[in-house]
Order: C-alpha cells, then sequence, then structure tokens
C-alpha cells in the first residue's frame, strides 16, 4: 500500500525542470520537438499536395553560400520589443506566446479576402529552405536558413485589385502574451508594409520555420515575413493580418521616429542612419566587421525595383 | 561606524571589481551572447555612468548620515568610472571602427551622442590624472576642488550621451538622470538645522591606505 503513494511524474514537470536547470539544452529540445510538430503539421499537407521539405544538398537560386549562424545564436539574439527590448528578452520571454490556434486575415483591396486557420493558410504551398543574409539596421547581420513560401503566392490567391498598390502587415496585440507591449515605447500593434511589387519579388517569403525547424516564438512564429534585401525591422514577425492597400502604409518605425527609419529602410551602405554608418556590419560570431552590401547583396536581383528613385530621399 | 569601515572599504574594492570580473568571466565562458563586443561596450558605458553617480552621492551621503568616513572611497569610484569609460572608449575606437580615424572624425562632427561621449571622456582624463596626492599638493585643495568641479559636467555629459544613443526605449537613460537630478537637489538644499558640514581636503594617498 505504502508504495503505491508513489505517483508518478507528469511529462511536463521533467520538461520544466530541465528548462530550469539547463535552457541551452531546453532549447536543443524544443527545436527538435518543435521540428517533429512541424513534420506533424504539415505531412498530411505534404501528402496531399506533393509538399516536401528541400534540403540544402542543391542550393537554390536565391541562397547564399555562406557559412550559417548557430541556431543558438539565431534564437537568443532578437530585436521583436513585443517581448522586451533586450536582445536577450524574446528568447526568454516568447514561451508566453500560444502560436495554436492562430488565425490570419488576408483582407482589403483583394477579391478574395478570407480569415484562414494558419494550417489552411499554410497548407497549399510548398516549402523551401532559402539561406539568407539578414542585416538589422543596428549595425549586425547573420545568415538564416529560414523555410517558407514565397509572398507572391499568397498575393496570387487573394487576387489583389488594380487599386491595390501597397500590402500592409500587422502583428498579433496581446500584452498578456507579448508583455513588452504593455510598455508604451511603440504604438501597438507593430505594422510593416510592402510596395505591391516588392511583395511580390521571388526573394520576399514567409517563413513558417529555421534550420529546418518551426519557427521559435521569438523568431516570429508562427509565420513571419523575410524581405533579405531590406533591415530586419521591415521583416515583421506573428503576423496575424495581410491587408491589400491604395497608400503607402504608415509603419511602426515610422511613427516612433520618421527621421531614423523611412518605409524602404533598403540596406544600403551609402546612406548613414542618423546616429551611425552603415558602410559596415558585424556578422554574429565573426570579430572583424564586413563592408555591407547595397540591397544586402541582394542588388542583381532588386536594384531594378528602385531604378530612377533617389535612395537618400526613399531612405 | 568605524569597525564598520573596513568591511564597507572591502565591499567598495568588490563593488568596482564586480563588473570586471563579471564581463571577464562572461567573454571566457561565453555567456555574454551572440554578440558579446555590444555587450560588453554596453556593459561597460553602463557601469561608467553608475560609478560617476556613486561618486556624486558621497556629498549628500556625508550630510545625510554626519558620517565624513565616506570621502575615503571616492577617489576610487571616480577612477573606476575612468576605467570602465577607458575600455568603453577602447573598444569603439578597435572594435567599432578598427582605428579608422577618418571614419572616427566624422562620427565626432556628425552624431551628437558620439561628440558628447567623447568630450565627457576628454574632462575625465585631468581629473584622473590629478586624482594623486601628488597632484593635490601641487595644485593645492582650492584649485583641485574646483577643477573637480567638472565632475558635474561630466555625469551630465554621460547621461546625455547614453540618452542619445538609445534606439527608443528611453527608460534606462531617464533612470540615470532622474537619480543625477536628485543628487544635484541634495546639494542644493542646505538645511539650516544641520550642523555645518566640514569639508574636509581630498586625503592623501598615504592616508586612505594606512587605513585601509
Amino acid at each position: 500500500m505504502l508504495i503505491r503513494t508513489e505517483t508518478p511524474i507528469p511529462s511536463s514537470e521533467i520538461t520544466d525542470e530541465r528548462l530550469y536547470w539547463n535552457r541551452r539544452e531546453w532549447l536543443r529540445q524544443a527545436g527538435l520537438l518543435a521540428g517533429a510538430a512541424l513534420t506533424g503539421l504539415l505531412t498530411p499537407g505534404c501528402r496531399a499536395e506533393g509538399q516536401q521539405v528541400r534540403h540544402k544538398a542543391n542550393p537554390g537560386p536565391y541562397d547564399t553560400d555562406e557559412p550559417w549562424t548557430s541556431y543558438e545564436d539565431i534564437t537568443t539574439y532578437n530585436n521583436f520589443y513585443e517581448f522586451g527590448t533586450g536582445k536577450r528578452d524574446p528568447a526568454r520571454n516568447a514561451h508566453r506566446l500560444r502560436t495554436r490556434p492562430w488565425t490570419i486575415r488576408v483582407e482589403g483591396l483583394c477579391h478574395r479576402p478570407a480569415t484562414y486557420e494558419l494550417e489552411d493558410f499554410v497548407k497549399p504551398y510548398t516549402l523551401e529552405e532559402r539561406v539568407y543574409r539578414l542585416r538589422c539596421v543596428e549595425g549586425w547581420s547573420m545568415v538564416i536558413p529560414w523555410l517558407g513560401f514565397p509572398l507572391a503566392e499568397v498575393i496570387r490567391r487573394a487576387e489583389p485589385m488594380a487599386s491595390a498598390k501597397f500590402v500592409e502587415f500587422t502583428t498579433l496585440y496581446d500584452p498578456e502574451q507579448m508583455p513588452g507591449q504593455k510598455a508604451p515605447i511603440l504604438d501597438w500593434p507593430y505594422v510593416e508594409g510592402l510596395r505591391l511589387d516588392e511583395a511580390l519579388h521571388p526573394l520576399t517569403i514567409l517563413a513558417v520555420g529555421l534550420y529546418g525547424k518551426m519557427l521559435p516564438n521569438q523568431n516570429g512564429a508562427p509565420i513571419r515575413l523575410v524581405v533579405p534585401w531590406k533591415y530586419g525591422f521591415k521583416s515583421i514577425k506573428s503576423i496575424v493580418r495581410i491587408r491589400f492597400v491604395e497608400k503607402q502604409p504608415i509603419t511602426t518605425w515610422m511613427k516612433a521616429a520618421p527621421h531614423e527609419y523611412g518605409f524602404y529602410s533598403n540596406v544600403n551602405p551609402n546612406v548613414d542612419h542618423p546616429r551611425w554608418s552603415q558602410k559596415t556590419e558585424r556578422r554574429i560570431g565573426e570579430f572583424r566587421k564586413r563592408k555591407t552590401l547595397m540591397f544586402n547583396g541582394y542588388a542583381d536581383q532588386v536594384a531594378h525595383l528602385y531604378e530612377g528613385m533617389d535612395l537618400r530621399k526613399y531612405f | 561606524m568605524r569597525r564598520l569601515t573596513p568591511w564597507l572599504n572591502g565591499l567598495v574594492w568588490l563593488g568596482v571589481a564586480a563588473p570586471l570580473l563579471y564581463l571577464t568571466w562572461g567573454l571566457w565562458m561565453d555567456r555574454l551572447g551572440a554578440n558579446p563586443i555590444q555587450e560588453i561596450t554596453h556593459q561597460t558605458g553602463r557601469w561608467t555612468l553608475r560609478f560617476l553617480l556613486a561618486t556624486l552621492a558621497i556629498t549628500p551621503l556625508r550630510r545625510l548620515t554626519g558620517w565624513n568616513g565616506w570621502i575615503r572611497w571616492r577617489r576610487r569610484l571616480g577612477l573606476a568610472a575612468f576605467f570602465y569609460a577607458s575600455i568603453h572608449l577602447l573598444l569603439y575606437l578597435w572594435l567599432d571602427q578598427f582605428f579608422d580615424w577618418g571614419e572616427i572624425g566624422r562620427d565626432i562632427l556628425e552624431r551628437r551622442f558620439i561628440t558628447v561621449g567623447l568630450l565627457a571622456y576628454g574632462l575625465m582624463v585631468p581629473l584622473a590624472v590629478t586624482s594623486t596626492a601628488g597632484w593635490i599638493r601641487r595644485l593645492g585643495g582650492r584649485t583641485w576642488r574646483r577643477l573637480h568641479r567638472l565632475v558635474y559636467a561630466i555625469a551630465v555629459l554621460g547621461v546625455l550621451h547614453y540618452w542619445w544613443a538609445v534606439k527608443f526605449d528611453w527608460r534606462p537613460p531617464l533612470a540615470y538622470g532622474l537619480i543625477l537630478l536628485v543628487l544635484f537637489l541634495l546639494r542644493l538644499r542646505r538645511p539650516a538645522s544641520s550642523r555645518p558640514v566640514v569639508t574636509l581636503p581630498p586625503q592623501p594617498l598615504s592616508k586612505i591606505r594606512s587605513e585601509a
């Protein structure tokens, strides 16, 4: 009888303890679990739609062959003010975000507005791995293997009207899940935008994972934008709304500091940020700084989008 | 208070050395995050301000506690501020700009937070140099004290440097600014009821040593 009083330890408690004692180990484990969940989430779609996750045996036309930044660094060094303004705050606080269920509203000037459950939203598309450079406006950079699909496909599905000139994105607003939103430092929720041709560019993707795993919350789970030739903050995280509009959206950072952050925010070594030069950057994990490349090294693909524009004025 | 002094003395030494020890340990153990250079730059900047504020807290502490013994740590706190500011500046010159003087010059001219930060450091140099007993003797107490009033300007410039450097979260620089304001206000108020405070001349190094 006495022996029976020993109740089995619930698995949740084991996880908690691991989390408590060794966060790095936990992150790795969580990554593996998330990877499994991602496979689970997407497998039905894969089978039904012939979807598959491509790995880097043969690099695609958009991939950089530079060495990837470590998973550890990508997931612990984040700007995601919804979870705090420190670089390590998001990794600490983002566990509060519930990414399931998650709905995404596609609306505005389009013929097929709709509200999707995340799974339904992602299902029609083939996930690809895209190894992109990411350049933060603060002067650091990473190389990240994203897992995602072109935004253009979402746009085509929505059938934008001829009057639609821009796409506006909005992050979740829920201060309970995103404690950083309790501080009045930015005008929440976070809003970003692209010109329609930028949004349709094949480099522009919606990402749901990185390193072959499900996207960690601090990196913008469950779904985020990635626009590799623009400064990192343009790549809005944890998207709940995609809206087609006629006028250029007023984005969160433009509202906060219009002289520092423009709508385009293309990576441009020739246009300084008011408080620092953009000529160089520190690749995370490297000691010496490197020269910043025009359009973050994607000039061949995107320079034509800005032909005839004064990039000092439209910074 | 007298019996507490050795303990407080040890505590001050520890406080002055702790950030350096922590940063060294963190660098060694890879605990400073993905961008350790930036982390050390930011932390040494904040510690400079903290030690500056601690230096400025000595006089109000003497007034509030009626104990003049605090003064024996002021030099050490001031030099700690200078030490952390030196690392802060060196990291900027070396690992941020790689001694590209043209770029540094442009920074100084075009970016007010760099201008102000460098100015603050420039003003700290004479204070650090004249912190020795020999220099106090050479200058005389009155001149020395007048020179070292520069610390007020340095602290204001330091907070301004931080304020203008942050991207958008103005709350931390605001906190430092408010503490500085309080320290200034405490100086303005000279209650007639309390006994007059004897302003001691700065202590020669030998005397501090013998007490420690």
